[in-house]
């Protein structure tokens, strides 16, 4: 393999100015890591009011749900990046389409914001599969102690309900965090995409894409990890979750 | 208020459908059964009990399935000309067409996902299968390709189908190598003709379209193939 291998390389200036090329990679990291953190508090907020909803003993609401859930689920990210960044500001009226393209870091907002919607989709199939899960008698036994919907939802249904899906969930946080890099065809300069720079600035091609690997797998480790703590720790005893 | 010209579309269908939409869905077809065969294959190491084997896949699974796509599709395609190198032993890296890196790479990521649907699809096959296929005389491979994988495909029909419709979306990851497909042939028109907004919502349109009514009749198969226990 005539391939010049240079391990040294993320310890020299990159040409942006910004420190080394590992500097670089990182500050890929951090707009990765803000990205993924904005799309996952919107992927829960939407994906579980959403999943709630389906739930609920009303045709419309549920039809509602599920025309959100197929919107979400049947269009490519890339393509719903694409429309949200390119097509979005054009169908406004023209000073709201105006405000968001020279919204400063518009394509982090886009790209969070969609990678968020996206996701909520998953979020509510697993929200909705969790209240599914729980036996009848639990909504029955909240609406007999006098409870209204809402209270059933909130101190019956949803906190169980939460911890049955808490390991799919950590699936999709996971998911999520990757699902980032797709932002980086809008501009978003996240890890994959600081990666690609790295490479075509200094030719090291493996070097940086070795990096970029060891730095996700990194990454998701340690989320697993944490959300596993989570897990243990929200456990309920005598349930199959609460070991 | 903006004008939409949709004569845009009708004009260049043609080539949308032809250039695009063909690559697309050939390449979701070649790469769905690829990554299922070498999906299953990979399932079969993993539930091994040769402990070299059992490792490499189970490192394999979980490195591809923590990586993004994206990441995944820029590896090998600066990869795949080194190692057609390394294997044909040329004197420089060999020039892999569009197609076929593209093919490589989903090939490859999409086993480690299929790998994980027929392990578990093996091991919703019970037991007493398995002891019933050796106690008749079959070797491993008989017991495995006669007995318990068919069973395996069967059961997991309707989610080998949905992530082939997760594949099919996922093709459009192709845009950051350049390569024409569905979305890479309407981007093109988009930005010659500057019809972004036509462009894009009918791609969009056509995505929807094609992964919901899929969707539809896997479910209405879902619904005929499950075997009542």
């Amino acid at each position: 393999m005539n391939y010049n291998w240079n391990w040294g390389i993320f310890r020299e200036p990159n040409p942006e100015g910004s420190g080394t090329y590992l500097d670089l990679l990182l500050m890929g990291l951090n707009w990765t890591l803000a990205t993924a953190a904005l799309a996952a508090v919107i992927a829960l907020v939407f994906g579980a009011t959403i999943g709630v909803i389906r739930t609920l003993p009303s045709r419309g609401l549920v039809l509602a749900g599920d025309a959100w859930v197929e919107f979400f689920r049947n269009i490519p990210l890339l393509v719903q990046l694409f429309l949200w960044y390119f097509v979005l500001p054009e169908l406004l009226p023209k000073a709201a389409g105006m405000w968001l393209k020279t919204l400063p870091n518009a394509s982090f907002w886009t790209g969070a914001i969609g990678v968020g919607l996206f996701m909520s989709s998953r979020v509510a199939e697993q929200v909705k599969a969790g209240i599914r899960s729980l036996p009848r008698g639990q909504a029955m036994a909240g609406t007999a102690l006098g409870l209204t919907t809402a209270q059933t939802y909130r101190y019956v249904l949803l906190p169980m309900a939460f911890r049955i899906i808490l390991p799919p969930l950590t699936s999709e946080l996971l998911n999520t965090v990757k699902n980032t890099s797709v932002a980086l065809t809008i501009g978003l300069m996240e890890l994959t995409a600081r990666t690609r720079a790295m490479q075509e600035y200094s030719f090291q091609v493996f070097e940086a894409f070795t990096a970029a690997t060891l730095i996700y797998l990194v990454l998701n480790a340690s989320l697993t990890f944490l959300m596993r703590r989570l897990e243990r720790a929200v456990a309920v005893p005598g349930y199959v979750t609460g070991k | 208020m903006l004008q939409f010209d949709f004569d845009i579309i009708l004009k260049t269908l043609p080539y949308l459908l032809r250039e695009g939409m063909v690559f697309t869905l050939t390449l979701t077809a070649l790469a769905a059964f690829g990554g299922l065969v070498l999906g299953t294959l990979l399932a079969l190491m993993r539930l091994s009990t040769i402990p070299g084997l059992a490792l490499f896949a189970t490192g394999y699974v979980n490195l591809m399935r923590s990586l993004p796509l994206v990441l995944v599709i820029f590896w090998f395609y600066f990869l795949v000309p080194y190692i057609g190198q390394a294997i044909l032993r040329t004197e420089r890296p060999v020039e892999v067409g569009a197609f076929a890196s593209a093919l490589i790479t989903f090939t490859l990521f999409e086993a480690a996902y299929f790998s994980e649907i027929m392990r578990a699809g093996i091991q919703s096959v019970p037991k007493g299968q398995l002891s019933a296929g050796y106690a008749l005389g079959l070797t491993y491979r008989q017991v495995m390709s006669y007995v318990v994988v068919p069973q395996a495909l069967r059961n997991m029909l309707p989610v080998i189908l949905t992530q082939t419709i997760v594949l099919f979306q996922d093709t459009s990851l192709v845009y950051v190598i350049s390569i024409t497909d569905f979305l890479g042939a309407a981007s093109k028109v988009a930005q010659r003709d500057g019809r972004l907004i036509e462009m894009y919502l009918f791609a969009a349109l056509v995505y929807f379209l094609i992964s919901f009514l899929a969707s539809l009749l896997v479910k209405r198969l879902q619904a005929r193939t499950a075997i009542i226990r």
